[in-house]
């Protein structure tokens, strides 16, 4: 299972990235894409909403389930990947470069995980 | 605890991700996943594990009396061989389970029914028998191997002589040899594809397994789980219990009134069918135009009103688009209706259709 150094994970398998100019992107990790399969549909939020941490604020949906992903952070929709509308697949394809959306004018953040700990995290849920 | 079919070291060595399914360890997925597993059905072949399945026999001089009385499709004039799918109801015409029923000679007949209704089938015949006849569930001596798509026959005829290859759909030639194994060859299939099931000894089941794959490599068959068969059957709109049916359903609301037969002097149910009259409610396809995949118990709506529930739903590999299967008012289930689904917290736009979704040969529309 790939994780990266360059972000931060959550528990519940969204990762995050914060940028230079205080912007962050989220997306879903390489062991929740896989533990979907093939992903065939996709719901995103609207540019402006306010995510507040914890709760649900996009839809990911393979052929047997749906999962909510949760916000890590709270803060403001700056963009939306409107690519996954239309190609929900490539979050299976490229689950670090497929970004969901990407935050401005972040207030709290949740409890986010180095890819060592969040490595930990996967082997618990495996076995 | 959940049993282990035959065939479960099998699925640990091709990886399949195991899951509980009606009392048995089986496989969801394996390695390539439900989207290329359900492709593999639809353009090459597909195996499958389907040993959960149960096997009633059915034997002795009243054995077609009371078949013809405990379930509801007429089997009378059935020739050595054929298979005949059929509902079978309670007294107030609910459904118990649908099966499929063989006659393998005079006076003996072999049943296939659903693994999670094992006991409950079986308890309902020997309940509800009569005269010289005898049902035995045979369940755990058998394994069940399903090769489905376009690729089957050519597959399995690398294996067995052309006078165990069933000759028409729907009939089965008993005391075959596949690869040297013992078994019954059945062209029945629950994917919409062409294809055959095959019953075998469990302790049989592995080799047939093996036997299976190693001739299907060069065509790309690959194991299937069950992921993959419930999107094929949706997509074929073929009814799975539990979901478009079951013990408050008759066979007639979920549109499966051409393996009842009214005319048979009596049955389990007809009373309480016939009394009904026409049915209240009836299964529809329905196809998403709106952003969304329906699933299964979801609210319909029709302007506004609440007009039925989706009994299964998923986005179909093959098609290309979420679809899913309802039971709705009669009055509402007009051919090109818009109608709503409740997906969590918002309305998803779907078209009533008309089954199946998917036909054999049918063209990818997108």
């Amino acid at each position: 299972m790939n994780i990266l150094n360059d972000r931060l994970y959550a528990k519940s398998h969204e990762w995050i990235k914060f940028e230079d100019d205080g912007t962050a992107a989220i997306g879903i990790s390489d062991f929740a894409q896989h533990a979907m399969g093939g992903i065939v549909f996709v719901e995103l939020p609207e540019i402006g909403d306010l995510l507040e941490i914890g709760k649900g604020f996009a839809e990911v949906e393979s052929v047997k389930s749906v999962a909510d992903i949760y916000a890590p952070v709270g803060g403001v929709v700056r963009e939306i990947n409107e690519e996954l509308l239309d190609s929900p697949e490539l979050i299976n394809k490229d689950p670090y470069g497929m970004w969901l959306v990407k935050l401005e004018a972040i207030t709290e953040k949740g409890e986010l995980l180095e890819a060592a700990i969040y490595e930990q995290v996967i082997e618990t849920e495996e076995h | 605890m959940e049993r282990k079919t035959p065939l479960y070291d099998k699925h640990k060595q091709h990886h399949g991700n195991m899951v509980p399914f009606a009392g048995y360890l089986l496989p969801e997925q394996y390695e390539q996943g439900v989207i290329e597993e359900h492709m593999a059905v639809r353009t090459k072949a597909g195996l499958f594990d389907v040993s959960h399945m149960g096997e009633v026999t059915c034997q002795g001089k009243d054995a077609l009396k009371n078949l013809n009385q405990i379930m509801t499709n007429d089997f009378t004039d059935m020739v050595v061989g054929q298979a005949r799918y059929t509902p079978m109801c309670h007294e107030n015409g609910g459904m118990v389970d649908d099966l499929i029923v063989y006659k393998r000679s005079e006076d003996d007949y072999y049943i296939v029914v659903n693994a999670a209704n094992k006991d409950k089938d079986f308890n309902w015949m020997v309940a509800h028998q009569f005269g010289a006849v005898e049902f035995k569930d045979i369940s755990q001596s058998v394994a069940q191997l399903a090769i489905q798509g376009p690729l089957a026959p050519a597959i399995l005829a690398k294996l067995t002589d052309a006078q165990y290859i069933p000759q028409k759909y729907y009939h089965a030639v008993f005391d075959c040899l596949v690869s040297g194994i013992p078994c019954i060859v059945s062209w029945t299939g629950y994917t919409g594809e062409n294809g055959y099931e095959i019953f075998t000894a469990a302790e049989d089941g592995p080799k047939m397994w093996d036997a299976l794959l190693e001739a299907g490599q060069p065509e790309g068959l690959i194991p299937c789980g069950l992921a993959a068969r419930d999107t094929l059957r949706l997509e074929a709109a073929m009814p799975l219990y539990g979901h478009e049916m079951d013990d408050t359903v008759d066979p007639l609301e979920a549109s499966l009134s051409f393996a009842v037969k009214m005319t048979k002097e009596d049955f389990i149910g007809k009373k309480a069918i016939m009394e009904k009259g026409d049915p209240a409610i009836k299964r529809v396809g329905l196809k998403v135009v709106g952003r969304g995949i329906v699933r299964e118990q979801q609210r319909v709506l029709l302007d506004g009103v609440e007009v039925g529930h989706t009994t299964s739903g998923t986005h179909c590999p093959y098609l290309g688009y979420p679809i899913a299967m309802a039971l709705l008012d009669s009055s509402c289930t007009q051919i090109g209706t818009k109608v709503e689904v409740e997906v969590r917290n918002k309305k998803v736009v779907a078209e009533i259709v008309a089954l199946p979704f998917y036909k054999k040969g049918q063209a990818l529309t997108v």
